[in-house]
């Protein structure tokens, strides 16, 4: 497998004014040619500042701050702006959760998608515009041509997301980066949207890196999966050992606190306490003071990913005492 | 208290809600539009029962749920409850009936008025409601915490000050604190982190058992409908399409929405991946419903009779009812 995209000791942090929010904290993960990797965590875990810092779109104040990118074998950080400009939308495309607010809400969808590929590609408006009622057809809009005029609010939640789609793929990128696509949708349209990338993902040939905290989804489109929490990697490996073999206690808490079957079968076990305040994080592993089994070593100095089996690494320094 | 007759009674409740009807809209001579969010709803709820109501967007459960303690005035219809209807209440009555019903609301953020500290909170919806005297404020406020495992500690902090999980806590105390007999829970969970919503879970199912409860649990998490509920109600284009028990409806679901909305929830079992799209096409416009049954345009399975004729909510067999002319023709 060809490693497309990898990440090396990469960290965004945030300067505020409360102190230093270091929102992505040395992580490292590859994505290989042709995958899907999912990218799994809860709010504050650093999985959307981790795809805004591949496509180098990080808000002020943030700033990556240290680590490599590898893209194709290049550092992608070390590049200029205007050459990144050019890699962002033909070949690292991306798509948002919220498409009303990703979308330009005074220029028609068209427009939007004919904007793209006049930007990266030496083609005609007509030519472009031709392409974009495909690309409309692509993602399963039906009447693409008329569409084209119709505005992002003239359009439903679902077809908005399509249209995103539509956009991210205008140019055949070779690696999508999705930030909670269907989050946002109805599950009969989570459901569409979902096979419709998977269908893409098999035609065009793109690695795609999809955020998500829903295991489901998790489930039922991803090869790989790295499971974040407070900027820093819990676990990574393959999607069939996360669920029948995961070896770190917050990996294990998310699954055993989703509901199944009835209340009357039993309580659901929820990992206790709350989210990380990512300006108060503790010394050592930042999952410790939610953490049934954390023992004192778990509270110094910096976790790092062990070995539990080719592929599969895992934060927890108590992975032999508590899996055997 | 009439003892055999349901603590809730839902009769044809309708709620249209009309658009483009402003005096300006009207001068340039548009016409209004009308949404019918909620169209001849019928449904009840007994004391220590957890009924689901499940759609997607749009399909007006929200609305139905707040029509019921009057938060919007139905246009059509009838709320009893302990026999009484509360539509026809004036202000003075309704009240006091307000202390039987209660709401809690999905958003932690817009839900707590953010210039009042939490005893503030909870210590004016019992004194205004008459629950405790001023003297009594501050233990019915420490009883409250303790009841939705929240510390003393968070008396003196503002909203904005808590988690979400420890807003939506301070939201079920508010709501418990007049002692009520029914509460709706509108999506109390949706907010908040997947690791924290086990937690309120685990909470809301213990306090409904133990202060015996009568729950309209509003959602679109099916996972959380079928974990929380004794019955599920299937709501689609502002009607109840399927009705009946948790486990009957889940392990065999009659309406072909409903089997469609399962069919497409994500399996958490990655060796067990499906590859076709539960179903095809977006619902209609509320605006714009479709003649006949409001879901045939996306039925696999409609046929003549489904575009003419809209289905009406049957009983099939005990406590269960389906909208559907292909259920109630075979039957």
């Amino acid at each position: 497998m060809t490693e497309l995209l990898t990440v090396e000791n990469l960290s965004t942090h945030f300067i505020t004014q409360d102190g230093i929010v270091k929102a992505v904290d040395g992580i490292s993960f590859s994505l290989g040619a042709g995958q899907v990797l999912g990218l799994v965590g809860e709010s504050g875990s650093g999985k959307s500042m981790t795809c805004r810092s591949i496509i180098r779109l990080v808000p002020a104040p943030g700033k990556i701050v240290d680590g490599k990118i590898y893209y194709q074998g290049e550092n992608l950080l070390a590049w200029p702006e205007n050459h990144m400009r050019q890699i962002r939308g033909r070949e690292i495309s991306m798509i948002m959760q919220e498409p009303m607010t990703a979308l330009n809400p005074v220029l028609s969808i068209g427009e939007q998608i004919v904007e793209t590929i006049i930007g990266h590609e030496n083609t005609t408006k007509v030519e472009a515009r031709k392409r974009s009622a495909e690309l409309l057809k692509l993602v399963g809009i039906p009447s693409p041509e008329s569409r084209l005029d119709e505005y992002p609010h003239q359009f439903s939640g679902g077809m908005r997301q399509r249209a995103m789609i539509g956009i991210a793929l205008a140019c055949k990128p070779k690696v999508l980066l999705a930030d909670e696509p269907t989050t946002a949708l109805d599950v009969t349209i989570q459901d569409q949207i979902i096979r419709l990338i998977l269908d893409l993902q098999v035609e065009f040939g793109l690695s795609v890196l999809w955020v998500t905290h829903d295991l489901g989804v998790v489930a039922q489109i991803c090869d790989q999966v790295v499971v974040m929490y407070a900027g820093q990697i819990m676990e990574i490996t393959n999607v069939i050992d996360l669920f029948e073999n995961s070896r770190h206690p917050y990996t294990c808490g998310l699954i055993e606190s989703i509901p199944n079957g009835s209340a009357r079968e039993g309580k659901l076990i929820s990992i206790p306490g709350q989210t990380p305040n990512l300006l108060t994080l503790p010394e050592g592993c930042p999952f410790e003071p939610r953490c049934r089994f954390s023992v004192n070593d778990c509270s110094k100095g910096k976790i790092s990913l062990k070995l539990v089996s080719p592929g599969h690494f895992s934060a927890c320094i108590r992975i032999d005492q508590l899996w055997n | 208290m009439n003892s055999d007759k349901p603590l809730v009674e839902v009769k044809d409740l309708s709620k249209t809600f009309v658009l483009d009807n402003s005096l300006v809209q009207r001068m340039l001579g548009k016409k209004p539009r009308f949404l019918k969010a909620v169209q001849r709803v019928n449904l009840d709820l007994e004391r220590g029962e957890t009924l689901g109501l499940v759609g997607e967007s749009g399909c007006g459960k929200t609305t139905l749920g707040r029509c019921i303690l009057r938060l919007y005035e139905p246009d059509e219809g009838h709320v009893f409850i302990h026999g009484i209807d509360i539509i026809c209440l004036n202000n003075a009555a309704l009240r006091q009936a307000r202390r039987k019903m209660q709401i809690v609301f999905q958003d932690p953020y817009s839900s707590l008025n953010p210039r009042q500290k939490v005893g503030q909170i909870l210590g004016e919806v019992s004194l205004v409601h008459g629950i405790c005297t001023q003297a009594e404020v501050n233990s019915r406020v420490e009883y409250l915490l303790n009841m939705v495992g929240l510390g003393t500690d968070i008396i003196d902090r503002y909203p904005h000050q808590l988690s979400g999980g420890q807003r939506q806590r301070v939201g079920l105390a508010r709501a418990l604190a007049v002692e009520p007999d029914f509460i709706v829970a509108d999506e109390p969970v949706s907010a908040l982190d997947v690791s924290i919503q086990a937690q309120v879970i685990n909470l809301l199912v213990e306090l409904q058992e133990k202060l015996h409860l009568a729950m309209l649990f509003i959602t679109h998490d099916l996972r959380l409908v079928h974990y929380i509920s004794h019955r599920v109600a299937v709501m689609y284009m502002g009607k109840i399409v399927e009705l009946g028990p948790n486990e009957s409806l889940f392990a065999k679901p009659l309406h072909p929405y409903t089997m469609a909305l399962l069919a497409a929830l994500p399996h958490l079992d990655p060796r067990n991946r499906s590859a076709a799209p539960a179903i095809q096409g977006e619902p209609s416009s509320p605006i714009n419903i479709p003649a006949g049954c409001s879901f045939h345009p996306r039925c696999p399975y409609a046929f003549e009779i489904c575009a003419r004729e809209e289905p009406k909510l049957t009983k099939i067999a005990n406590g269960y009812f389906v909208a559907c002319h292909l259920i109630t023709s075979r039957n």
